[in-house]
């Protein structure tokens, strides 16, 4: 299991042909309090870039985007339910949604934990 | 998804320190470096304000002394009704009035507090128009006021129901204030000046202090395990909770009073048969709608479900019309109500409390219905 992260402060887990998408600590750190998750249908095709969900604090509105191409095959309820869990666990229970990987070249432009630390440093 | 302009010519309040020193997340607010959230964070600091008592560094916004050169007040307060609908000669001395300014099609150029401490006027105005409004006091009313604006003053609001048990250590005289009272007041020893009001719809006060003052009363009133700072995120949220308009957003030179119901500020001695009636910039207009009504009216929003309804959203009539009805001016998330909240304008055909409405939030329609205002009851010492 390989965890991968983007510029848009997203984050990938990749399991098989799978990957979880979440956002990261430093972004929910950024947001502050998140009073309400948007999350794409399931059975949706994304394209990488694309606005695929919405996360909101009681300030401001933020696009989670899709950070590769792929079809949509699982969300997480329980985080439209709390939307505060991405606050309180961002990088494990406040997952987003999963997407089957259409084009795993698209993982190759992603960073590691050790990239992304420096990123946001 | 996350970015910051850094602007290094904004302008700092006297206690810029204080909100670093205090870990202040800092951006930039009319023209100022203003703390928006500390580590509590814009949930916590709403709550805790509606809960406890909160304080919040205004001092970006305007202060201003309108001197009468006859040495009368009332002489004063006669000039700057030809500014204002309101009726400022009948604000005893100590007491405030929420006024506005507006132009000669009646719309509202400021909105503002007018004091009486009796050898003059004090006011109090928005941040980003407060070089337009002095420059507006200088052009009309130098004939009868000397307009000093007061720079040098900062101010504190301290708003929540502990606020009164809170300044009470500092000033003795606090408890026995109404809302809006507005007087001088020693507070902390410091010649202050104090009213009971905000911006919040809780108790409190605003508290006028000279600059070299600032921070020691500020963290005087910090030692009261009662007081948290807030930000300007918190502050906002708790003014739409309150229902209370955000210039430049709820209200501005396209809106008058009657459109954007604050019909209740203007007074029957300024209104068709009152003693001053007319005489303001826009009188004509305005005065013709208090009689006719208007043709749209700002109103409160209740979105029907979790999705906050921000600024700038689409209002329309039913699920599929295509043209809009509507616009949403201010819209959140209410901590205290836990759920969204939104003000806008409608056609007064749709501004009843109870009608529905839809929102068009990214392309889909969501119901929304209006609502009275305050969201969240008044909590006001009258």
């Amino acid at each position: 299991m390989t965890t991968l992260f983007t510029d848009d402060h997203e984050w990938l887990r990749i399991e098989g042909d799978v990957a979880t998408i979440g956002v990261t600590d430093y972004a929910q750190s950024q947001l502050g309090d998140v009073v309400f998750v948007e999350l794409p249908k399931v059975g949706r095709s994304l394209k990488k870039a694309e606005a695929a969900a919405v996360v909101e604090s009681v300030k401001a509105a933020s696009d989670v985007y899709a950070p590769i191409t792929g079809e949509v095959v699982e969300i997480n309820d329980a985080l439209v339910a709390e939307p505060a869990l991405v606050n309180s666990d961002a990088g494990g229970k406040a997952w987003f949604f999963k997407m089957k990987i259409a084009d795993k070249s698209q993982l190759e432009g992603l960073m590691d934990e050790a990239a992304y630390a420096k990123h946001t440093a | 998804m996350l970015a910051r302009d850094d602007q290094p010519s904004l302008q700092r309040t006297p206690l810029h320190a204080l909100h670093l020193a205090l870990g202040g997340k800092m951006v930039p607010f009319a023209g100022y470096d203003m703390p928006v959230q500390y580590a509590a964070g814009v949930l916590r600091e709403h709550l805790h304000t509606r809960a406890s008592a909160g304080l919040f560094d205004v001092s970006h916004m305007g202060q201003i002394a309108l001197r009468p050169k006859s040495g009368k007040a009332e002489d004063a307060a006669l000039a700057l009704e030809r500014l204002v609908p309101q009726d400022i000669v009948a604000i005893a001395p100590g007491r405030q009035r929420y006024a506005q300014f507006t132009n000669e099609a009646g719309g509202i150029l400021d909105d503002l507090m007018v004091a009486n401490f009796g050898s003059h006027l004090f006011v109090v105005v928005n941040a980003a128009c407060k070089a337009e409004d002095e420059a507006h006091l200088r052009a009309n009313l130098s004939d009868a006021c000397v307009i000093e604006s007061l720079p040098d003053r900062a101010l504190i609001a301290l708003q929540g129901p502990k606020a009164e048990s809170a300044l009470a250590k500092l000033c003795a005289d606090a408890p026995a204030m109404r809302f809006m009272d507005s007087a001088p007041r020693k507070v902390s020893g410091i010649d202050c000046f104090v009213s009971r009001s905000g911006y919040t719809g809780e108790d409190g006060f605003e508290i006028s202090v000279p600059a070299e003052h600032a921070a020691a009363l500020t963290n005087a009133l910090l030692t009261d395990p009662d007081v948290l700072p807030i930000g300007l995120g918190a502050r906002d949220s708790l003014r739409l909770e309150a229902g209370l308009c955000l210039y430049g957003h709820d209200i501005d030179t396209t809106t008058t009073p009657v459109e954007g119901a604050l019909e209740w500020s203007i007074q029957k001695s300024r209104r068709a048969g009152g003693a001053r009636a007319g005489g303001f910039a826009g009188a004509d207009s305005i005065l013709s709608q208090f009689e006719q009504g208007a043709a749209r009216r700002r109103v409160g929003l209740t979105p029907q479900g979790r999705a906050p309804v921000r600024e700038g959203a689409a209002l329309f009539a039913d699920a599929t019309s295509s043209d809009p009805i509507g616009r949403v001016t201010s819209g959140g998330f209410g901590p205290t109500l836990n759920a969204p909240v939104a003000m806008g304008y409608l056609p007064t055909s749709h501004a009843r409390a109870g009608s529905s409405v839809f929102a068009e939030v990214r392309g889909q329609r969501l119901a929304v219905q209006v609502a009275a205002m305050p969201f969240v009851p008044n909590n006001y010492k009258r």
